[in-house]
């Protein structure tokens, strides 16, 4: 057995271990050890904005995503196959697509004189272009468009899963389809939830080039810390530091996560 | 800070082409620069009159930012670069840090012609661009603004405004809004630059990263006026767009030739380095791109007609008119404590 999982584990050895493994060292390495990088990101309130901005805004993604990907993946469910196939294409097309395409494809929805802001104002709806991109409310609008698709999959997966016949029970035994929605359904679905906005709340940690374009600059995430840190200090112990708290905060989520759910689960195996 | 030039495919393919004749030349070197429209325009420009009147090989290898790779490469003691075109302040910085060779004006003697402020023991000035005041000729189709004083004032010119988000060149307009006179810079006011700051913020609707993010935001009327790269509103103007630019007050910034220490190819990389700062070379360059040449020299060959220096940001009248950044300053415990600042100004 271990002879034939060996080849695989050597090339996890390579790929994940040793360079996450070089990473950590770096950030506390430089002509000696040093904790000096930890300290700046532990003391300056700059870090500490980034990573609350960072964490408000996957927040506020996973809920938008959850709440617009339930019914997506509860119709795709409840339709007949061929109906539900349709459905789930066009929730993955999108991933064809580059994010950074999908970027400013957004842009040219959102901005001052996108198509958005000329039919308000041809219709007359508003005089002066409403602010929709290059601020925090861009940034989460395109990067709900990205994720979407990372909490559609999960729940449809469970909704699968359930049998018909509890909800048809659920109505032999008089309950309206609300109730057995409410009751039934819903508290079975929960497993695809947790897992859909796992997977969602912790890729948006690390989004890069949506906010970088559509956040205007202000919008600052982690992961364009970790690139400003190389242009600030010129060492890649500082930027090594903010990715190692980073890969850390979403470690310490998944086993939060784990604590409540099978991780095989949040990842797709089961 | 390297990404005023698109990364493009077309220098992938030159330096693949470089690779594939180099084996058989006596002398050659490794040449890196950004990429794309620019790398091809110095190919024609530069690298190919050289290597033939050199008689090397010259092979190219490209990168947006050549900074880190820099690093690793001298670091790992075995570099495999010889000659890098790239912002002044690295060739400084990795002057300071030992990652360049000092270089031997004697046997540089185009580099040693040229004005001091365009040479450092570490590099050569090799072209020029200049981070400008540029405006949308819509907005503005007559009393445009002309000068960072204009910029801030938010009653005079209403309209969206965008800055770079990057300290270089930003403070420099920030302390010319505030009445230093271009020549009277350095060492830079800090304090009084970023207050400055804090009173066109409000009024800055995008703080751009990237030269592409600048030219299209000025292209789609976005922002009415903005700090940009001259080469880009030029690009954006060339393509229709109703966009302006005033060299007034624009900050002149360049990048520079130099050698990786330990580079492989070292002495055949002096002479290259040596040739690439002729006169003559340096002058083909603006013929292919809005880039100014880095030797001014090559203003007095004739090769540049007059209507079109004029529209160079080196040419010596355009020169005068503007600040010289200055990369000694940016890369001393000031500058780069300034630029640490930049950081928690943007997230206040």
């Amino acid at each position: 057995m271990l002879a034939l999982v060996s080849p695989a584990l050597l090339v996890i050895l390579a790929l994940i271990v040793l360079p996450v493994g070089w990473l950590a060292w770096q950030s506390v390495y430089h002509d000696g050890f040093t904790l000096e990088n930890y300290r700046r990101v532990f003391t300056e309130d700059v870090y500490w904005r980034t990573f609350a901005l960072t964490f408000e805004i996957s927040l506020a993604v996973t809920f938008i995503a959850l709440l617009l990907g339930y019914p997506v993946a509860y119709l795709a469910d409840s339709v007949p196959k061929g109906w539900s196939i349709l459905i789930l294409s066009l929730v993955v097309l999108p991933f064809w697509t580059s994010v950074l395409v999908r970027a400013y494809a957004w842009l040219a929805l959102l901005q001052r004189t996108g198509v958005i802001n000329q039919f308000l104002r041809y219709v007359d709806v508003i005089s002066e272009p409403l602010a929709l991109v290059h601020n925090t409310f861009g940034t989460v609008v395109a990067t709900v468009h990205i994720l979407l698709p990372f909490m559609v999959l999960p729940l449809y997966a469970t909704m699968q899963k359930i049998p018909n016949d509890l909800m048809q029970a659920g109505a032999s035994l008089g309950a309206s389809p609300s109730l057995t929605f409410m009751r039934v359904f819903l508290p079975l679905s929960l497993p695809g939830v947790l897992a859909g906005c796992t997977m969602v709340f912790v890729l948006c940690l690390g989004f890069y080039i949506t906010p970088e374009l559509l956040g205007g600059g202000r919008t600052v995430m982690v992961s364009m810390l970790v690139s400003r840190n190389v242009e600030l200090y010129n060492q890649f112990g500082a930027a090594s530091a903010v990715a190692v708290v980073l890969l850390l905060s979403v470690l310490a989520i998944f086993f939060v996560v784990s604590r409540f759910i099978s991780l095989d689960r949040v990842l797709g195996q089961k | 800070m390297n990404m005023k030039r698109n990364f493009g495919v077309g220098c992938a393919l030159l330096g693949a082409i470089g690779f594939a004749t180099a084996a058989d030349a006596a002398e050659q070197i490794t040449f890196v620069s950004q990429g794309g429209a620019y790398q091809q325009a110095q190919t024609v420009a530069i690298l190919d009159p050289s290597a033939k009147k050199l008689g090397i090989t010259i092979n190219q290898d490209s990168i947006p930012d050549a900074w880190p790779a820099i690093k690793t490469q001298v670091g790992s003691g075995k570099p495999i670069w010889d000659v890098v075109d790239t912002p002044t302040g690295n060739c400084l910085r990795g002057g300071e840090q030992g990652l360049m060779e000092k270089l031997d004006f004697s046997k540089i003697p185009n580099g040693a012609a040229m004005p001091e402020a365009y040479r450092s023991p570490y590099s050569v000035s090799y072209e020029f661009y200049s981070s400008v005041l540029s405006y949308s000729q819509k907005t503005f189709p007559k009393n445009a603004p002309n000068s960072w004083a204009d910029f801030w004032d938010v009653r005079k010119f209403p309209g969206r405004r965008a800055l770079r988000n990057h300290p270089f060149a930003t403070l420099e307009a920030a302390l010319m809004a505030d009445g230093v006179a271009p020549d009277k810079l350095y060492p830079l006011d800090v304090d009084r630059a970023f207050k400055k700051l804090e009173e066109i913020k409000p009024h800055i609707t995008v703080w751009w990263t990237s030269g592409a993010q600048s030219a299209q935001l000025l292209n789609d009327g976005e922002v009415d006026m903005e700090m940009a790269w001259n080469g880009r509103v030029s690009a954006v103007a060339k393509e229709g767009a109703k966009v302006a630019y005033t060299y007034n007050q624009g900050i002149l910034q360049s990048t520079s030739l130099c050698i990786l220490k330990g580079a492989p190819n070292l002495e055949t990389a002096v002479k290259f380095l040596n040739e690439a700062v002729d006169p003559v070379h340096q002058a083909n360059l603006p013929l292919h791109i809005d880039y100014g040449p880095g030797n001014p020299k090559a203003f007095e060959t004739n090769v540049i007609k007059p209507e079109r220096a004029a529209q160079l940001p080196s040419e010596p009248a355009n020169a005068a008119m503007q600040a010289l950044m200055s990369y000694a300053w940016w890369s001393s415990p000031a500058g780069e404590a300034a630029e640490k600042r930049w950081a928690s100004f943007m997230q206040k």
